[in-house]
């Protein structure tokens, strides 16, 4: 239904720039009146003031449909202390009313013993919301139809009548549409800042149960001790400050970091010097987009990867040499990480390789170097910067990756610099804590946020890096 | 050696190392297509076993005159264990319970489907080919080993000679396993299918789009076209570069806190999923529409000025419309990232167990990627194939988006 009247928003809208442009036309021919502008934008004028205002209540009514779901089940007029009740038990009760929903309008022969019971023992009120809340889809589908047909109508006809050979559309028009692409391209901005102060206030509702000094220097991570002791009490504090000790994690996340760059790094960067400056151009033709299909491969698929072969694998390897090697082993997620960076680490690095100059490659040439000599001693050295930068761009993509760690890497933390043994990383905790129950007052929850701002900064700080030496390297050839 | 020889045996060394470091790369690519095929392909078959049906009246509840709803109303769990006893005559009940573990656990629901499509069945004797159960479909396939003590396999001795009495029968077969292309989500493996997640990604990538597209269009023309450079366009760009390099999950806790948090959004639907996709896809999409915009000559904007069309005549009529196949490019290729990524979809709880498929992008729903996550995290080998399916059919999607971008690149780019 709401999908229905997004199309009927459009026909109508699209419609209503027939409907202005003839009315303007009648003006000019009929009447006589010079028109200030096009009749064309006569048209648009009209399609702008109904298209904007209706798509805006559109999507307004789209996102809240589930506050206004709420407001229209759990009403005052059914529920009069509705005000006074804690978020718990409204939730409650929202929850049994949603279940008695599914009941409540079925045929007698349809319901169970079970349903009768359920029925029997709801108040009348509460049937009377939770018959409402079976039907409410249906009346909210038809009451956004009904004003999506009557308000684009209403407005077009506003719209045409305000027309006349003064108005000069065109002008507006262009306003208009000025207006629209300037908030588009802050758009961008907002993001930002919802990241930003998304991150950040539930961060701060983490640190009011847990210590910033606890949480950044503590070695021991238990989350599974932040639980409830009982509900006057709250959380025990002495618990907490076990719970959530953020040094494993960081060690953890840079071991299979390093791990990661250990491969990515030799492999990536001697292949983008192979590309560059050895292979004919057949080769590069066909080996560059292989190695780039490395990049689009899904992260879900290395992770599925590392954990059914790659892990075995190296246990069974390590086991042949008399190592003890855990399943879960860093090793395995650094690897499987690894290869997923080579392309990000070789294509960035050969575009740089190539914006050395061709003359400082001629100048070494000249003064009878050989090829690798001239890589090594003339070309390595002055993109130094700009390889260093795509290091750090995969250095930070590494840190953020989150499905390969997920699926291969441990759950459990374990501060350890030892490749074979499991470790586990921010993002896998950041996932874990947020699968299951997600609770906005529980610590457990929350750390999530405050794991994610951490995240965040890290990256942050590496991006900014990296783009800066790129930009400043790049002005250097230029 | 000389010290000339000893600089060209460097120089061969060194070109060794980088050609090796590149095919290194490149049988990386090949190995895990290999493995992902090699485990995946036989999800796409399924075993099946030859049985006579007799639909006998007396153990269905339902007559052939009777409604549709009914029929799908009914139970034929007694008709399934009636199917079974005639297919193997003198079944003690010991016996008779690990013959029933062989055949799929949803055998009444084929036969009700049977019945829902021909209610004249009843009273007739059909011959049917009749789902295996996972397990037995896993050793007919060759995945679990025969020659192991019995204690470690899923099929027993008994269930093995049964097996092997029908094989030689000539009553096994294998179908091409439509389920899992028309199916949802299903807790056995031999029913469970990909539609469901298909459409969930199917409605957050429109989503995705909707959001995106439009304003990534309108945002790049700011950029490029209306404002000159200063301070704002300054932080605007390097909010934008810095907003492509977030990691995936940080978008999630952003849907997660922001969206379902704050404005009250559900849970698990893809308008939430298809929304921080949106916001992930936006930077990318504008970086690549930019660039496409830069790349319109100025004669064109020139040409329209000294015409006397205004800027935003010139804008929209004749830039728009040239650096338009650009803009497409760069989109789906944003797009087809979006439906690669898992981590958000995670956090905002596209990742539950959803057996119906989603009708809209109101519908709890699970998308392609997070519902591979979810079959990685089964013990059942039966869903190791459809994990590694899954990623097949996930990994053509990406083949064929990236193949239209550049068909689109190749034919509509205009060169200048």
């Amino acid at each position: 239904m709401l999908y229905l009247s997004l199309v009927f928003v459009f026909i109508l809208s699209y419609s209503f720039y027939f409907y202005g442009k003839k009315r303007a036309l009648s003006l000019k021919f009929k009447k006589n009146e010079n028109l200030s502008s096009l009749p064309d934008y006569y048209g648009y004028y009209v399609v702008l003031l109904v298209f904007f205002p209706a798509i805006i209540i559109w999507f307004f009514l789209l996102i809240f449909k589930s506050n206004f779901q709420e407001m229209f089940v759990m009403s005052p007029v059914l529920f009069p202390d509705v005000a006074t009740w804690s978020s718990g038990k409204f939730g409650l009760i929202m929850n049994k009313i949603s279940n008695l929903s599914m009941i409540v309008n079925l045929s007698e022969i349809d319901l169970t013993v079970g349903d009768k019971s359920i029925l029997k023992m709801a108040s009348e009120s509460e049937i009377i919301a939770a018959k409402n809340l079976a039907n409410f889809d249906k009346i909210y589908g038809w009451s956004n139809l009904t004003l999506f047909i009557i308000l684009p109508v209403l407005l077009g006809f506003l719209a045409t009548k305000s027309i006349s050979g003064k108005l000069n559309a065109q002008p507006i028009v262009e306003k208009i549409i000025s207006y629209v692409i300037k908030g588009s391209s802050y758009i961008a901005i907002f993001i930002t800042f919802g990241i930003f102060f998304s991150l950040v206030f539930e961060a701060i509702n983490f640190f009011r149960y847990v210590n910033f000094m606890d949480f950044f220097f503590n070695t021991a991570w238990n989350p599974n001790r932040a639980f409830v002791i009982n509900a006057s009490e709250g959380f025990d504090q002495e618990a907490l400050k076990e719970a959530f000790g953020f040094v494993p994690l960081l060690t953890g996340t840079l071991l299979i970091a390093s791990v990661a760059m250990l491969v990515a790094v030799p492999l990536g960067l001697l292949t983008a010097i192979y590309l560059a400056e050895y292979a004919s151009s057949k080769v590069r033709d066909i080996a560059k987009p292989i190695i780039e299909i490395l990049a689009g491969i899904p992260t879900v698929v290395y992770g599925f990867f590392a954990a059914l072969s790659l892990a075995p694998f190296i246990k069974d390897v390590g086991e042949g040499v008399g190592l003890p090697v855990s399943a879960e082993s860093a090793l395995a997620a650094g690897l499987a990480m690894g290869v997923m960076i080579i392309p990000f680490v070789s294509s960035l690095s050969d575009d740089v390789i190539k914006a050395v100059p061709q003359s400082l490659r001629e100048g070494s040439y000249a003064i009878g170097a050989t090829k690798s000599e001239t890589i090594k001693k003339v070309i390595l050295p002055a993109a130094l910067a700009g390889i260093m930068g795509s290091f750090l761009l995969a250095i930070s993509r590494a840190i953020g990756e989150t499905m390969i760690v997920v699926m291969a890497a441990s759950l459990r933390a374990n501060l350890t610099f030892n490749p074979l043994e499991p470790a586990t990383t921010i993002t896998t905790q950041i996932v874990t804590s947020l699968i299951g129950d997600v609770e906005f007052d529980n610590p457990k929850t929350l750390v999530a946020f405050a794991l994610g701002l951490t995240l965040f900064v890290m990256t942050l700080i590496l991006n900014i890096a990296a783009i800066t030496i790129v930009k400043k390297y790049r002005e250097k050839y230029e | 050696m000389s010290s000339l020889e000893k600089r060209l045996a460097a120089e061969k060394r060194f070109k060794f190392y980088g050609m090796f470091a590149m095919t290194l790369s490149l049988f990386f690519v090949l190995i895990l297509m290999y493995k992902i095929f090699s485990t995946g392909s036989g999800a796409f078959v399924r075993t099946t076993i030859n049985a006579d049906v007799y639909f006998d009246p007396n153990f269905i509840e339902v007559s052939s005159n009777s409604s549709k709803k009914e029929i799908m109303k009914a139970s034929y769990v007694d008709l399934a264990d009636q199917v079974i006893n005639q297919n193997h005559p003198g079944l003690d009940e010991e016996n008779f319970i690990k013959v029933r573990e062989m055949y799929t656990r949803k055998f009444d629901y084929q036969l009700r489907d049977y019945i829902a499509n021909n209610p004249n069945v009843i009273g007739k004797t059909v011959n049917l080919d009749i789902s295996a159960s996972s397990d037995l479909d896993q050793i007919v396939k060759g995945n679990y080993p025969r020659n192991v003590p019995e204690a470690q396999r899923k099929i027993n001795d008994y269930q093995l000679s049964i097996l092997d009495s029908l094989d030689s029968k000539g009553k096994m077969s294998k179908t091409f396993n439509f389920w899992f292309f028309t199916n949802g989500d299903s807790r056995d493996p031999e029913t469970a299918g990909i539609l469901g997640a298909l459409m969930g990604s199917f409605y957050a990538l429109l989503i995705c789009f909707s959001f995106a597209f439009p304003i990534g269009l309108l945002a790049s023309v700011y950029l490029e076209e209306f404002v000159k450079p200063g301070k704002i366009t300054d932080i605007i760009e390097v909010n934008i570069n810095n907003l492509a390099a977030v990691p995936s999950i940080v978008y999630g806790l952003l849907g997660l806190g922001m969206l379902i948090g704050v404005f009250g959004m559900p849970y698990q639907v893809p308008l939430v999923g298809g929304l921080v996709l949106g916001f992930m896809t936006l930077p990318t999409i504008i970086i690549a529409s930019r660039a496409s915009l830069r790349g319109v000559p100025p004669s064109i904007r020139e040409g329209a000025l000294a015409v006397g069309a205004t800027k935003m005549q010139t804008v929209f009529h004749h830039v728009i419309p040239l650096s338009l196949p650009g803009t497409l490019t760069g989109t789906i290729i944003g797009m087809a990232q979006a439906l690669g990524e898992t981590a958000p979809l995670l956090l905002v709880g596209m990742v539950a167990f959803v057996m119906e498929i989603p009708g809209g992008a109101f519908d709890p729903a699970t998308g392609l990627p997070s519902q591979i996550y979810l079959w990685s995290e089964s013990a059942e080998r039966g869903f190791l194939e459809k994990t590694s399916a899954g990623i097949m059919l996930l990994l053509s999607f990406l083949i064929i988006m990236n193949t239209v971008a550049v068909l689109v690149r190749r034919k509509l780019e205009v060169k200048w």
